[in-house]
């Protein structure tokens, strides 16, 4: 690992660059470190934090952090528990969130967060050239060059961690002349007036539930019907912290909420607008009259000339599309960490997506990429702990217990045990769940986590055998029990299907 | 990459929506998400639950059943819907043959969809009465 100089990482050759110092690069550059592969990290802020350095808006997160959990703090079970530390292999660097927080709500605020993740940075020795903007890349040989403001870096693989919060407006007329959720300014400005919110998503039901004790008047629009999280079972949807907009509009209190498409906004001379609407549930026709209009219209990834490389993006956020290990699905050697991760999609089974978008998920992404570049590109074996066939259920159990990573990836992340005629059976860690279904491989069985949105979290266990995928689903349990001895006889009477009766009582 | 309001001038154009006012094909681009994959990955796996409804904006695929191509879906063609109506797994995968692009909808949202969208159902019905006249003549 680099020196912790002012300035590491001079313009130059390396094995890797990291481009980003938000979550998504730190863990990866952690995890890199912990492997040996050689690095560097650039990063255009001035400290760790990405996002969190500015966002949210109101101040505080929408992901938890239960200071007291049913896991003891700095264990890989706590992690379930703890959705905003970063992971390490060393305790007195794991689930360091709670320490940053005062207690007033399991939502760290964003200062607390900012101060988890420079506290993570400064801990585990994490090395960031701070202050050099990546500005413009280009291909070479087998490997990239970056531009920079401080100089020209060239490396075989670069991974872009870059985060998806640059502010997006929809080519409406007229929202050229309203602000962006980016552009909001401190709540008691808005005192007394009527706010017209575009966007029915978390970040404009944030806005309405920071402007409740100001506006006069609120109303939300976007084409399609609200969803909340609370009824698809997920993080889809508006989340239950920001739902008292939501109420209030049921209740008939004064927020508006509308399912419309914005046709076109005027601004008035007194620099008031008039937003026309075009109802889309089949109603009439609206003007709302508004003194502030805000998009909350969703964010892109700052991806500045890779498509031009050939990187293919999709969808309104401009993701890149990518392999189940987060390589661009076009230009092989470009690799994405942190929340662009989402658009490696997965199986999104029942129409649940994984969590990438959010630091639970991709901290995940990031140690499970930092294995796959050290093994497919630097010749570091991975560590393949032996199991006995005797203890294998109890590993199971184990996998799906305090496996926080299948927790928090549900039906993403998998765990894998290969039976390796050899050898006997291999503990090959977490892999992305899209890859061991299409990969193909030796006989194998590969236990998650999935949900249907209906409620149940359940384990479900995939066999590979001669080369075919047979998926099991056991039973939920109400309070999450995995390890009763219904479970341990279904996994063992599935396991013995791939390594034969030794396995099938269990221990 | 595409916005939603391109997304409703794309979709505008196919069958199935064909019947929608603008406003509702943008509750319709609103509703769905845009999906990326790459020639050779998978879509729909034979035998897997959990998949989802999918219409293809660009590029073309594959349905194979136990590892034979049966048939090509193109531009405007759906997919996975025959899982969903009858709550079982895909009967074969489909597979991008080069980048794909789609429009998905997971699972348990489509019911209430196709419910709120009765026209949609209607184009939907008529597109399976056609596949099923041509698989009826097929045998025949």
């Amino acid at each position: 690992m680099a020196e912790l100089t002012d300035r590491p990482y001079p313009p130059g050759d390396y094995p890797v660059v990291i481009v980003g110092s938000g979550p998504g690069g730190l863990q990866l550059s952690y995890a890199l470190s912990r492997l040996g592969v050689g690095h560097a990290v650039l990063s255009a802020d001035e400290t760790a934090g990405g996002m969190f350095r500015r966002w949210p808006f109101f101040q505080r997160l929408l992901s938890w952090t239960k200071p007291f959990a049913p896991a003891e703090r700095r264990t890989r079970a706590y992690e379930r528990y703890d959705w905003n530390s970063l992971l390490a292999d060393e305790p007195e660097l794991s689930g360091l969130q709670p320490e940053f927080m005062d207690g007033s709500s399991y939502f760290p605020s964003r200062p607390e967060m900012e101060r988890n993740l420079e506290a993570f940075a400064e801990r585990a020795g994490v090395a960031v050239r701070y202050g050099c903007r990546w500005t413009a890349t280009r291909a070479d040989g087998e490997g990239f060059v970056l531009e920079t403001t401080d100089g020209e870096y060239r490396s075989r693989i670069a991974v872009f961690a870059v985060g998806v919060a640059e502010p997006y407006m929809p080519p409406t007329p007229g929202l050229e002349l309203c602000a962006h959720y980016a552009d909001t300014r401190p709540a008691q400005t808005y005192a007394g007036r009527r706010i017209f919110i575009i966007g029915k998503q978390n970040s404009g039901f944030e806005l309405a539930s920071g402007f409740l004790p100001w506006a006069q008047r609120i109303v939300l629009a976007s084409p399609s019907p609200t969803r909340l999280s609370v009824d698809t079972k997920s993080l889809v949807g508006v989340r239950a912290r920001y739902l008292q907009p939501y109420e209030d509009h049921v209740l008939g209190g004064g927020v508006s909420v509308l399912d419309a498409s914005i046709e076109r906004i005027e601004q008035l001379p007194d620099r008031s607008f008039v937003v026309h609407v075009r109802r889309t549930d089949g109603g009439p026709d609206l003007t709302v009259e508004a003194d502030d209009v805000i998009a909350a219209t969703g964010f892109t990834s700052p991806l500045l000339d890779l498509p031009a490389l050939g990187v293919a993006t999709f969808g309104q956020s401009r993701l890149p599309a990518q392999t189940a290990f987060w390589e661009s699905a076009t230009v092989p050697g470009i690799y994405f960490a942190g929340t662009i991760t989402q658009g490696s999609a997965g199986l999104k089974k029942h129409g649940l997506p994984s969590n990438s978008g959010a630091v639970h998920g991709h901290r995940y992404n990031s140690r499970v990429l930092a294995r796959h570049i050290a093994a497919s590109r630097f010749g570091v074996t991975p560590e393949r702990p032996v199991i006995a066939p005797g203890a294998l259920v109890d590993a199971l159990v184990d996998m799906l217990v305090s496996g926080a990573e299948l927790w928090h990836q549900r039906a993403y992340m998998a765990r894998v045990v290969t039976a390796d005629p050899a050898a006997g059976l291999l503990d090959d860690g977490v892999v992305p769940l899209a890859h061991v279904l299409d990969a193909g491989g030796p006989d194998a069985i590969v236990v998650t986590l999935e949900a249907d949105g209906r409620g149940s979290i359940y384990p479900v266990v995939y066999t590979r055998i001669a080369g075919d995928i047979t998926e099991h689903a056991l039973d939920g349990h109400p309070l999450h029990d995995f390890s009763t001895p219904a479970h341990r006889r279904r996994l063992g009477e599935i396991a013995a299907t791939v390594v034969g009766s030794a396995v099938a009582s269990g221990s | 990459m595409a916005t939603q309001d391109e997304i409703a001038d794309t979709i505008a154009g196919f069958a199935m929506f064909a019947d929608l006012t603008t406003p509702q094909l943008q509750g319709v681009a609103h509703r769905f998400e845009e999906a990326f994959f790459p020639a050779g990955e998978r879509v729909l796996r034979q035998g897997l639950k959990g998949s989802g409804f999918y219409v293809i904006l660009d590029g073309e695929a594959a349905v194979v059943v136990n590892g034979e191509e049966r048939a090509q879906l193109h531009r405007g063609d759906f997919f996975g819907e025959v899982s969903i109506l009858l709550g079982e797994p895909p009967i074969a995968d489909v597979v991008a043959q080069g980048a794909l692009r789609c429009l998905v909808m997971g699972g348990p949202q489509v019911e209430a969809f196709l419910v709120e969208h009765p026209r949609v159902m209607f184009r939907m019905l008529q597109s399976q009465a056609r596949r099923l006249r041509n698989a009826t003549q097929w045998r025949s």
